[in-house]
């Protein structure tokens, strides 16, 4: 019982319940938790759920059972947080939130040279589809489309190896430096800082594009032109 | 025998699931296949009603998930076709009487029994949608040339990449030639062009499907209608038979431009 009671930790929030569980294996610590709803059943029905697996590196199909398993006892998995890239990323691709609460808006802080020394990338080799969201604290480069539905925030600059027609945000801290770029940048929205444009109307010929802001503090799109 | 099983969806409701459904299972049906629908709609069931099986109904999926009756007993035989099954869904429960697990377990038990399985799911991506997807070898994803059917099918297409399900077959229904020639209509190009995936099948925009959805008389019965005969043709792609596609507007040789679109030309 006090062994149980080690593996996991359950705390209340504002929306639901937080569930942390402890070190040890994947496959005692699910048993264990799911041992815990089936004696405790009256308690869970109904619940939304968030998880903090802490370092546990879980695969689409581990994930997606335990959410299985959980909603057969009417709990609703809506948030797994991770130490575990791995598990973000399996997280995301579930459509399950990756930060418990939003981190509150931030007072316009100026941007520092010290962010700019994030110069990490993220690569994505697939199509963004639509309901998919990327927050990164780099570059964003995708080799793929983004297609109207999926969103893309990055601190640093996107590129986008293909047709970027969903919501993409550079510069999301305030780098008014930022830059998208694009073979077709046709978005339904672009920000880039705090600046916002509507929707670029599709192209006839499409042709590649970059976007920044321009000394004004607009948003522009500059076709790209072979110098 | 070891059935194929294969799930029909789509994110948006109304674009024609059921239909497809009940067209598709009779279109099998009557090239000899043993055929059996189940009707994963719990709470809001059609698919009884679209096949004209619904003064038969005795059992239905959730009784024979909960141990009230044999597999068998629930298993309601059409009415013209003598290979032809339906389990319909229980009206008065909801989706969160079956779990993923239920269904993959019912399937199982399905399986040795029949050729194909095709399971109705409910609109939305929530616990219906995964429950009707669990057990499937093979996912159809149902759209009409509309923006925001094309923007909940591309969700439904990266839902099923993200459960490992493999790249589901496009079927696009209600296209309406002719206002697609006066740019009122997304084209099959348009679409296609969008989600990315292997086409199985374009349905046009046809009254008598309304009309046999009515009267429980599912239209690929009818030989004369080009909906049916759409939806015949998908039975025989999914039987790995190459079929191609409909001359939908003889003038404009929509069947060309796709030539060019699949890369066949």
């Amino acid at each position: 019982m006090d062994k149980q009671n080690d593996a996991l930790q359950i705390k209340g929030l504002r929306d639901g319940l937080l569930i942390a569980l402890g070190p040890g294996e994947w496959k005692d610590l699910q048993n264990a938790l799911l041992h815990r709803i089936e004696a405790q059943q009256p308690f869970f029905q109904g619940a939304r759920v968030a998880l903090d697996v802490g370092p546990h590196a879980l695969r689409v199909n581990e994930l997606s059972a335990l959410r299985d398993r959980l909603s057969e006892h009417g709990i609703t998995l809506w948030a797994v947080v991770s130490e575990s890239a791995t598990t973000e990323k399996t997280a995301q691709l579930l459509g399950l939130a990756t930060r418990i609460s939003k981190p509150r808006p931030q007072e316009a802080q100026p941007y520092t040279s010290e962010a700019a020394d994030k110069e990490a990338a993220l690569f994505i080799g697939r199509t963004l589809r639509s309901g998919t969201r990327v927050e990164f604290p780099g570059h964003v480069f995708v080799f793929g489309d983004v297609n109207p539905g999926a969103e893309i925030v990055a601190e640093g600059n996107v590129f986008v190896w293909g047709r970027a027609r969903g919501m993409i945000h550079a510069g999301s801290k305030g780098n008014t430096q930022a830059v998208i770029g694009a073979l077709d940048l046709s978005p339904i929205q672009l920000r880039i800082a705090d600046q916002v444009s509507a929707t670029l109307q599709p192209q006839q010929n499409p042709r590649p594009e970059l976007a920044s802001l321009s000394e004004e503090g607009k948003l522009q799109a500059i076709p790209w032109q072979p110098t | 025998m070891s059935a194929k099983i294969i799930t029909i969806t789509s994110g948006k409701g109304g674009v024609g699931k059921t239909t497809a459904v009940a067209n598709i299972a009779v279109a099998l049906a009557s090239d000899g296949k043993k055929v059996c629908c189940i009707d994963g709609d719990i709470g809001l069931r059609n698919l009884d009603v679209v096949m004209g099986l619904e003064n038969r109904i005795v059992y239905d999926l959730v009784d024979v998930i909960e141990g009230r009756c044999r597999l068998r007993q629930a298993m309601i035989r059409d009415k013209r076709l003598p290979e032809l099954y339906l389990i319909p869904a229980a009206q008065t429960r909801d989706k969160s009487a079956v779990s993923p697990s239920d269904m993959v377990r019912l399937c199982d038990e399905l399986r040795p029994e029949v050729d194909w399985v095709l399971i109705d799911s409910p609109a939305g991506i929530e616990r219906g949608f995964r429950n009707a997807i669990a057990a499937a070898d093979e996912v159809l994803v149902i759209t009409n040339p509309e923006v925001s059917a094309v923007r909940d099918a591309d969700r439904v297409v990266g839902l099923l990449e993200a459960e490992e399900k493999g790249a589901p077959n496009l079927i696009i229904n209600r296209l309406n030639p002719s206002m697609v020639k006066n740019h009122d209509m997304l084209s099959a190009e348009d679409v296609l062009d969008l989600l990315a995936i292997p086409l199985i099948g374009i349905v046009p925009e046809d009254e008598s499907v309304i009309v046999g959805a009515n009267r429980g008389t599912p239209i690929a019965l009818d030989g004369k209608s080009k909906a049916g005969q759409a939806f015949r043709n998908i039975a025989l792609r999914l039987q790995g038979q190459q079929v191609p596609f409909l001359d939908l507007d003889a003038h404009d040789g929509l069947w060309a431009r796709l030539q060019r679109l699949t890369g066949r030309k």
